[in-house]
Formats: C-alpha cells, structure tokens, sequence
C-alpha cells in the first residue's frame, strides 16, 4: 500500500515541476508592470525603477527564475505586494476559510444530491426525477454571485434571520485558538459553543450558495451513475433471487454507482476551492480565490505562482486520496505505482 | 408539541437567535466604530515603498506629525473639511518662519510614543530624514514641498527642531502636515530594524508612534482593529474607544450592511449607492468636492489627431456634460462647463466651453473632417468612466469622430499612459496640495510627468506654473495662475467633464466628520451616539 502511495507520489514530480515553470513564465508574459502600478500615484520613472530594482524585476529571467526556485526550495513562496506578507502565511491563514466553506457546501450538495440522484434514477419518469432535473438545470445556471445576493437580500436584508455578512465571525466574536484553522472544529475542540454558532451562522449562507451551485453535477451524475448499474446483470440477478428493494439499492447497486460520483465529487471539489471568488466577495470571506484575483489584477506574481502550486499540489493529493477511495469502494480496482 | 420538523427548524435557526444576543451583550458596542472598505491597509507605513492608498489612514490615525490642516466647516454642513492655507500644530506646540523666510523653528509639545518614551527632536529628523531618502511615493511627495535632503532639518534642541529652506515653496509647511511626514520612535525603530537604516521591514509590520490610536490587530485582506491610546496629548482625546475595519469587496454588501445599521461607517461606494442612500435618508451622506481633483479627458498632444488645437476644442465643445455628471456620478460632482471667460484663481474650475455641436462640427470641418480614434480608461475605475466613455463615444459620433473603447486592466493602465502615445484617455487625478499650480505642474508641464497624460509640452505654460509656483506675493500669483488658466482654457490638452465628490455613508448616530486630503477615515474627530 505505501509503496503504491510512494510511487503514486513519484508519477506526480514531473507535473510539479512542469507546473512551476508554467506559471512563473506565465507570470511573466502578462501584460502589466509591477513596478509602475506599486510605485503609487505621481511617481517618477526613477521612482519606479527604483522599485523595479528592489522587487529584483530589472533582472534577466533565467536569473529571476534561479532565485525563485531556491527560495522556493526552502519553502519560501516570496512576498505578496497586495498585502504586504509572505505568500506562505497568507495561504496558511486562507486556506482553512476557503476548505471551511467548500467542504460545507460540498457536504450540503451531497446530502441533498445524493438522495435525489438515486431517487430520481430509481423513479425514472416519475414527478421526482423532473424534480432532480429541475433542480440541476436551476443550481447551474444561476450564478453564484446571483444566488449569493439574493439570499443576501432575503435572509439578511429583508428578513434578519441570518447575521450580517462581514466574514467568518461577527465583528465582536473573538477566533478560536487556532489548530484546524477551521472555526467550526476548532471552537468544538476548544469548547467555545457560542463561537462555534457563531462560525456557523456565518457559514450557513455561503454554504448554501456553493451548495446549490454544485448540486448539479452531483446529482446527474448520480443519476445516470445508478442508471447504467440498475440495468446491469448483477441487479436483474438480485432482484430475481428475491433480495429486498432496499438491499438491491443499496447494498448492491449504489455502492456499484459510486465510482463516478467519487470522481465527480473530486472535481467539484477542487474546482470549488479556487473558483468560489465571487461567493467569497459577496460574503466578504477571506480565502483564496479572492486573495488570488486580487494578486492577477495587481501583477502581483508571487501570490499568483503560490496560489496555482497550491491548488496543483492540493489536486495530485486528492487524486490519490479519490484513487485510494476507489479500492475501498470496488475492491476490484487495482492500482499500478 | 415539539415535532421532529419543529425541533430540526429550531436546531436550523438557533445560530442565528443566539447570534443576536451575542451582539447586544458586548458591551463596547457603543464606544466601537465599524467601518467597512473596500480593501484595507497592505502595511502600517505610509512611508513605504508600495504603500496603498488605505495604509494613510494608519498614518493618519495612529502617528502624529508636526503640523495637521485645521478643522473647517463644510459649507454644506456634515462635518469638517481641511483649507491648505490653515495649519495648527500636531507634534508642534508652536512654530514661528524666521525673518527672512528661510527655515522655520519648531518647539514641540509634551508628548510620548505607545512605547512612553518622550517624543524628541531627534525623532522628528529621523523620521522625516527616511522619508526624504526612502524613494518611491514618500520621497516625491516630500521633494513636492521642496523637502529634499536630510541636511534641511535640524535638531537645536532635545525640544526644538528646525527645518531649513531650499527655497521659499507655499506647499513646504502645507507638505508637513499630509500623511507623509509623520513621527516614529526612531530608537525602537533602529533597534528593530536588523541593520536597515530605514527599517522598512518591521516597520512594515509594527507601529510606532505616538498617535491617538494604535493597530491592536492587523489581518490583511481581513481586518484591521484599532485602539485608542489613552496616553494621546496631541489633541482632543478621542471619544470611540475602539475601531474595527473590516474590508468587504462587494458593495452591495456594503451598502445593505449601511442600511440595516449593522455597520457605522461606509467609504467607496459607487456613486449610484450614495445617490440612493442620500434619497432613502435612513443614513447620512457627507460629500465634499474633492480638493484639487478632476475627471478629465486627455487629448495627447504630439501624436495623433489632437495634435490639431481645432480638434481639442472641439472635444470640448461637444461634451454632454450634464448628461455625463448625472449618469456617470449621479450627480455626486461640480459640473466643469459655462465658465467664466475670465477665470478665478481656483482649481479646478468650469472652462468656458458648453454642449454646443453646431461650434465642434464647424471646428472638425475646418480641421479637415472626421476620423476614427481610441479612447481609454482603467478598468479600476470603470464604474464611473464607463458610462462616461460610452456617453462620449456617442457625442463623439456626432460629429464625424469615431471612438473605439479600450478599457485597460488596473496594473497595465500605468504602462499604459507611461507610453504617451494614446490619442484619448479618461483619467481622474487628484492632488493632495489644493493649488493650481500643484495640479498643473503633475499633469501639463513640460516635466512630463506620468500624469501629463496628454504630452503637452509649451514652455510658455511652463514658464507661468514656475512662476506661480515661486511667486514673491499674492498679487503675482493670482495673475500667474489666471494666465495659466487662461491658457490652458485655449489649449485644452485636457477636458475637465466634473470635479467628483468624496462620499462617505454615515449612520445618524455618528458625528463629527473630518474630510483629509488623503481621503481616508480620521477616527480621532468622530463621535457615536
């Protein structure tokens, strides 16, 4: 199993390191210069060659690059120019937020995706499986910024169930000690109640507006997922050997179903952890989707380069960890180091 | 009776109930100001290379300087507003300009750094030493005020400190008093700095000063919570114990945040929300005219069509202004056409043209007929300049000027207007030091500056901006700066569209306003309750 894992791991080096050249040349080629946009309103060109010298951007880029890997070697990221921290901590400090809220609304979608996905394949045609179709179609096109406004407005503005969206916690909550970086766990850990409701009422809209973004993929995928597996051989079998309704479903044919819809929910997931920028805007939530367009607009390369390295490296592990999943679900799959 | 859908229900909704309790029990509610911005402070020193714009209102709040512009009403009530001539002391319990005008001696008042210690002398020429020799912003703005080398200020005494003239500059003593020029404790300052004479790193990180609030917490991206020092005796002891700024990029959220009364304070919304809010009259909007600031359109010069003086003015001719203001800036802006053919000694101020197509055709027509053009803008500012550039393409079209629309993202608009060679350009750009020949000198002398955007090179225009610049009396000025004007009305290498308002949303329950140059929040002057 370990060495499965380690020579997984090995496989992934290259597209590491491919990925480190990638974006810092791509960095580079944007249009844009640093240098004139931090030296500030009413500067002057020795002014902003001064600083040009200073963030090291006057020199060749093979050198530029040389300094960027050793620092890098000694997981140094650089500092960010937007807000005046080394890349490494602000990632740390952001990234718990941005996994916080992508892992709750990913736990939403599915608790409501799943059911209605199995359902809706089990009751083909049925009032239930327009339901999921319905559903699906609205959660993906609406926008999340859209739907992000619209609870907004209804759950805050109008109605005042829901707390003011300022962020992770109400101005005059404090933070939790910090262990997980995630509130809800560590004010549980902690034993703060009343920071923990407060965490969570900051969470619950956010959530939601992930939430019904992604309940789309999840629950067609489900759907056909279950589609395919109730035709199959096996399920005709077990059905014909009397085996209860229940047991057919859920024993043998989701379990069978799940395969692609672990896939999916991998994707989903990733693609959520960077791309929620906009729930992140509406709701004032300091994670890494934001913390990175916010550095593109600015040519701020080092929180751009750490950012993409992240979110690579972060994906070959939940590659390996989906991969993983895949032998425990179906002990029929085997996986070649 | 309790069901499982009334129990889950409950147990759904018990976050929130709990929360709204949770607020009203803090106590510190009401001596706590939250204020919510667009994007916060990205270090705590203003003096810093690639500071940005929010990190003033650090070196506002939480340093002192020599000298702060005095308090004075906003003429349409709301608050204060600053006079650039009007000065009281700061650090400075006093100051007197020697007899032949050459340096001014300054006896500082009692007061100590967050640290106790006393502030000195010493400090006072530390600090404005690094920021003549830091670069960057800090230095230029310094150098505006002719403020340019360490060997002009001097200690005389561990209380009395003395700046020596390069020459007689108007803007020196005014220049003291922006959020450049502010006060560390150099002793911690160099102790901490790990052999950097300017200890720009920490620095970057920590405040030292002996302002009326320190940085009790500093998020980046996130919040930023200030604390009122106590100890503070360089002016009126504040009244709000504690401020919380937090930074929401989306202004809808701001704004609904304002109008339920959740935050005290809202800086940098569209123009459109502050119209709406001011309508609405559940929450207060100050606006000033900003100082010295103006949405212009530049018209290069030296390249390109508007080499042509004809073509400029026919720009100006056939401006909508009205319809710009009202639907660019909801009216949140001082309309700059119909001006007097003699102009005032004020910046900025309506030029004498008005919305006239008939006058622009004839002056296309002379110039040879219509042609096709870019114009740009920064995309940072597209809220605005948008609908502005829009409006104009469609003024433009009627007199035979095709306009293409060319928004440029926030960090290639530099590189952008750096270049010099864009027929067209929408900019705003404001200067701290409200007078003309400020605003001129940055944005239509012959020093070609990156904010003469339009290359306007006339050593005519050069020779009176230096003159008013350095004039002897006042009676010189006002003929200077009239004649430069007068000028610039003909020239028009830029078309001024509307001097902008600077907006804050306010709840009813907070007062005491104070408008700086430097646009951000002074904590030390507002009241709640």
């Amino acid at each position: 199993m370990l060495r499965m894992i380690g020579g997984r791991l090995m496989t992934t080096i290259p597209s590491v390191i491919g990925v480190i050249i990638v974006t810092f040349l791509l960095t580079r080629v944007l249009p844009g210069d640093t240098a004139a946009y931090f030296a500030g309103p009413a500067a002057t060109p020795q002014a902003i060659a001064e600083i040009r010298s200073k963030l090291g951007l006057d020199r060749p880029l093979p050198v530029q690059f040389v300094s960027y890997v050793t620092a890098l070697a000694k997981g140094d990221l650089g500092q960010s120019l937007t807000t005046g921290q080394s890349v490494t901590a602000d990632l740390a400090a952001r990234l718990p937020a941005s996994a916080e809220l992508t892992l709750a609304g990913l736990l939403l979608a599915m608790s409501v995706a799943l059911p209605l996905g199995v359902l809706a394949a089990v009751k083909q045609g049925s009032w239930i499986d327009h339901l999921c179709r319905v559903v699906a179609t609205a959660g993906v096109s609406l926008p999340v910024f859209f739907t992000g406004l619209l609870l907004v407005y209804v759950f805050y503005f109008l109605l005042g169930w829901s707390p003011a969206p300022l962020g992770r916690l109400d101005v005059f909550a404090s933070e939790p000690p910090r262990v997980t970086g995630l509130f809800l766990i560590d004010s549980l850990l902690a034993g703060h109640f009343e920071t923990f409701r407060a965490a969570l009422a900051q969470l619950i809209l956010p959530a939601v507006t992930l939430g019904i973004f992604s309940l789309a993929p999840i629950t067609r995928m489900t759907r056909a997922s279950m589609l395919a597996v109730l035709g199959a051989d096996f399920v005709r079998t077990a059905r014909a050997s009397g085996l209860t309704q229940a047991k057919v479903i859920g024993t043998y044919a989701f379990r069978n179903a799940m395969l692609p819809v672990v896939t999916t929910l991998g994707m989903v997931f990733s693609f959520l952890l960077g791309a929620n920028v906009l729930v992140e805007k509406v709701f004032a939530w300091p994670g890494v989707g934001s913390y990175a367009v916010e550095a593109l607009i600015a040519s701020d390369y080092a929180p751009i380069q750490g950012f993409v390295l992240t979110m690579a490296i972060l994906y070959v592990v939940l590659n390996l960890l989906i991969d993983l999943l895949y032998g425990v679900i179906d002990p029929r799959v085997r996986l070649e180091g | 009776m309790i069901t499982r859908r009334t129990a889950i229900a409950a147990g759904l909704a018990a976050p929130f109930v709990a929360q709204g309790k949770l607020g009203a029990q803090t106590p510190s509610r009401a001596e706590t100001l939250l204020l919510v911005q667009e994007y916060g402070p990205n270090s705590l020193d203003m003096q810093g290379i690639g500071s940005s714009q929010p990190v003033n209102g650090v070196a506002l709040n939480c340093y002192d300087r020599l000298l702060r512009f005095k308090p004075v009403p906003i003429p349409g009530g709301g608050g204060n507003t600053i006079a650039m001539g009007e000065l009281e002391g700061e650090l400075a319990e006093s100051w007197q300009v020697a007899s032949d005008g050459m340096s001014c001696t300054f006896k500082l008042r009692d007061a100590a750094f967050h640290s106790g210690r006393k502030v000195t002398a010493a400090d006072v020429k530390w600090s404005l030493d690094r920021a003549c020799t830091i670069g960057g912003f800090a230095t230029t703005q310094m150098n505006a005020g002719s403020l340019e080398k360490p060997e002009q200020f001097v200690v005389v005494d561990e209380k009395t400190f003395r700046v020596d003239f390069v020459r007689k500059d108007k803007m020196t003593l005014p220049n003291l008093a922006v959020t450049i020029p502010f006060v560390f404790d150099s002793e911690l300052a160099i102790k901490n700095g790990g052999g950097d004479p300017h200890a720009k790193e920490w620095l970057k990180n920590n405040v030292v000063g002996s302002g009326a609030y320190k940085v009790e917490s500093w998020k980046p991206g996130v919040e930023t919570i200030y604390v009122r020092n106590d100890a503070w005796t360089s002016g009126k002891l504040p009244q709000l114990r504690r401020i919380i700024a937090r930074d929401i990029a989306s202004p809808s959220t701001r704004r609904a945040l304002m109008e339920r009364g959740d935050a005290d304070v809202s800086y940098g919304l569209p123009p459109k929300d502050f119209k709406d809010l001011l309508d609405a009259g559940k929450v207060n909007v100050v606006g000033v005219p900003i100082p010295n600031g103006v949405w212009g359109c530049y018209l290069n010069t030296q390249v390109g069509p508007f080499k042509d003086v004809r073509l400029r003015q026919a720009v100006a001719w056939v401006m909508p202004y009205e319809k710009l203001l009202q639907a660019s800036l909801f009216g949140r802006g001082v309309d700059m056409s119909g001006g007097a053919e003699t102009p005032k000694v004020a910046w900025p101020q309506p030029f004498p043209y008005t919305s006239n197509v008939a006058k622009a055709k004839a002056l296309v027509d002379a110039a040879g007929g219509g042609f096709s053009t870019t114009l740009y803008f920064d995309a940072g500012n597209a809220t605005v300049a948008e609908p502005m550039a829009v409006l104009i393409k469609e003024a433009l079209g009627a007199i035979g000027i095709t306009v293409e629309i060319n928004k440029v993202p926030g960090a290639n608009f530099r590189t952008e207007i750096a270049k010099k060679t864009n027929p067209m350009v929408l900019n705003r750009f404001a200067g701290w030091l409200d007078y003309p020949d400020y605003y001129l000198f940055w944005t239509m002398h012959g020093n070609n500056s990156i904010f003469n955007i339009a290359a306007y090179q006339n050593p005519e225009l050069d020779k009176l901006i230096d003159a008013a610049r350095f004039a002897p009396d006042k009676a010189a000025y006002d003929a200077n700066v009239v004649d430069f004007i007068k000028l610039v009305n003909r020239e028009v290498p830029m078309v001024p569209i509307a001097q902008p308002t600077h907006d804050v949303a306010l709840q009813k329950a907070i007062g005491g306003y104070q408008f700086q140059p430097c646009r951000e929040p002074d904590f030390r002057y507002l009241t709640k309750g």
